[in-house]
């Protein structure tokens, strides 16, 4: 089932106009920083179906750009981001995308610094619920404001096993578990959402486990 | 996890309680939080709500100019004493234009189950508060009642007007309003059932066609339409008129409904009263200021 919560029904408390078109939508940003680790120092962001036909009069770009800046559907901020975002220099590409999409409101973010760069693709399903669906061109679901572990690594034995050992260790419940790569044998995602958020020690373990390439992470 | 209607009803009377205690229950058990978390996460919604509609009704106006003052408007004319709805449907119709009207001007609400659709709940609730005299539990609790039935929707239809059209939003809601009517004031489960069935009946066919993209015209009158829908249908199935179509069927309904509706009736502003000559002259005239300012 898609919705688990309440909450999901009776919320979010946001900044209007829509849930789906600005506060989904500061969810996409959000989610895309918190996995980056930092902000950004420029984004590009696509726009799919309903998303594309109607973001301005539902400040989808603010909400998107609010996110970026790391704020939360209820952040009174959200209604001034491009312009914070323009005195951080912060450089900010809107493109409204034709082509067709499974789900009418979908983002492709890409964002980056000058020496890193990210590609995440969110879909605003309704009421402000999210899916991340996917990251670098590695397909996945997961929702994006729960607390998550993604792990980039190399498809080999043992990669997984070390992972899950360490969690256990630290006695850290998985609620969704999820696998994806582009080859046998070569690099792959791990994304792992949690019951509890992921503390500082517990990403140390993982980033010196084996066969693991980089640990990012989202809090609840 | 109950999965339909059928079931949730199923479980509050095996166990002999209220839908809001299973929905407070269920929460509690999936998500291993306490029941004072719980209720207290809800009591937070609830007080954003009850300042949403103060705000309304002091008057607020969107950055369009499309929307804005009607709960006002409404409000003193209900202050005449001689409406020909009467004192608690035009307070329930009022107070959801109040909500949308603040979330036009994008400020704070919560959405139930949507932004677009966030004034038939707390309008409703606000309304038959001033008849019933509840306990802030039972205001509280009113919420979970409404969040139950939303549940159901949202995993077996859509509650996205991207994605169903404004029945799915403005129906959605109108129709969780109406069984958490029925709960308050007394009625059974299955009375909750009837009146949901009720009112989404009535909203069957609902399009989304928000003029110039925004959620303003005709978003903030649905939802006055809705939380009247609300009430009347839970006085109907509190009078015992049950709907002939069962619950889980209507929602079904919905979702097929809105799966063939053409995009340009989904939130695409491309259609319906969004591609009225008027509509059209607005959303110009709107995207124009914008790119003034630019």
């Amino acid at each position: 089932m898609k919705y688990q919560s309440v909450f999901d029904i009776i919320g979010p408390v946001m900044v209007g106009p829509s849930s789906s078109h600005t506060a989904g939508a500061a969810r996409i940003g959000r989610a895309a920083r918190l996995i980056f680790g930092k902000e950004p120092t420029w984004a590009a962001v696509h726009l799919y179906g309903s998303f594309a036909k109607t973001y301005r009069g539902h400040g989808t770009d603010l909400a998107i750009v609010g996110g970026l800046l790391g704020y939360d559907t209820d952040d009174d901020r959200i209604r001034f981001a491009l312009e914070t975002a323009k005195k951080k220099n912060m450089k900010i590409e809107f493109i409204e995308d034709t082509a067709a999409t499974e789900h009418p409101n979908t983002a492709r973010v890409k964002l980056g610094t000058d020496d890193s760069s990210m590609e995440l693709v969110g879909v605003s399903i309704g009421g402000g619920k999210v899916e991340i669906t996917e990251l670098n061109g590695f397909e996945l679901r997961m929702s994006g404001n729960k607390p998550a572990i993604l792990i980039m690594h190399n498809d080999r034995f043992g990669a997984i096993a070390s992972v899950t050992q360490i969690l256990a260790m630290h006695e850290i419940n998985i609620a969704h578990m999820e696998v994806s790569r582009k080859d046998v044998g070569k690099d792959a995602l791990m994304v792992i959402e949690t019951d509890q958020n992921v503390e500082d020690n517990v990403m140390k373990d993982l980033e010196q486990a084996s066969h693991i390439n980089r640990v990012s992470r989202l809090m609840s | 996890m109950f999965r339909n209607v059928a079931e949730l009803i199923e479980q509050a009377k095996a166990d002999s309680i209220s839908i809001s205690e299973v929905m407070i229950r269920q929460e509690m058990d999936v998500h291993q939080r306490s029941r004072e978390e719980v209720m207290g996460q809800m009591e937070r919604n609830l007080v954003i709500m009850e300042e949403a509609v103060e705000r309304g009704l002091q008057g607020v106006t969107s950055h369009s100019g499309l929307t804005g003052n009607d709960a006002v408007l409404l409000q003193k004319y209900m202050e005449k004493g001689n409406t020909l709805s009467g004192h608690l449907l035009l307070d329930a119709v009022s107070k959801a234009v109040a909500t949308n009207e603040v979330n036009a001007a994008m400020g704070m609400i919560c959405a139930t189950p949507t932004a677009g659709s966030a004034g038939c709940v707390p309008g409703a609730l606000f309304a038959v508060k001033e008849r019933l005299q509840p306990t802030r539990e039972q205001m509280i609790r009113f919420l979970f009642t409404a969040g139950a039935f939303g549940f159901v929707v949202a995993n077996n239809a859509s509650i996205s007007g991207a994605e169903g059209g404004c029945q799915a939003e403005v129906g959605s809601a109108a129709a969780m309003a109406s069984a958490a009517v029925v709960e308050m004031a007394g009625g059974t489960p299955e009375q909750s059932s009837e009146a949901f069935a009720i009112t989404l009946k009535n909203m069957l066919g609902l399009v989304c066609d928000p003029v110039a993209g925004l959620v303003e015209v005709p978003c903030v009158k649905r939802n006055a339409a809705g939380a009247s829908n609300a009430i009347v249908s839970a006085d109907m199935a509190l009078a015992g008129i049950t709907s002939r179509i069962p619950c889980d069927e209507v929602i079904g309904a919905m979702y097929r409904i809105g799966r063939s509706m053409p995009s340009s009736l989904r939130e695409t502003a491309e259609g319906g009263l969004a591609a009225t000559p008027t509509g059209r002259r607005l959303a110009e005239m709107i995207n124009g200021i914008t790119k003034e300012k630019e």
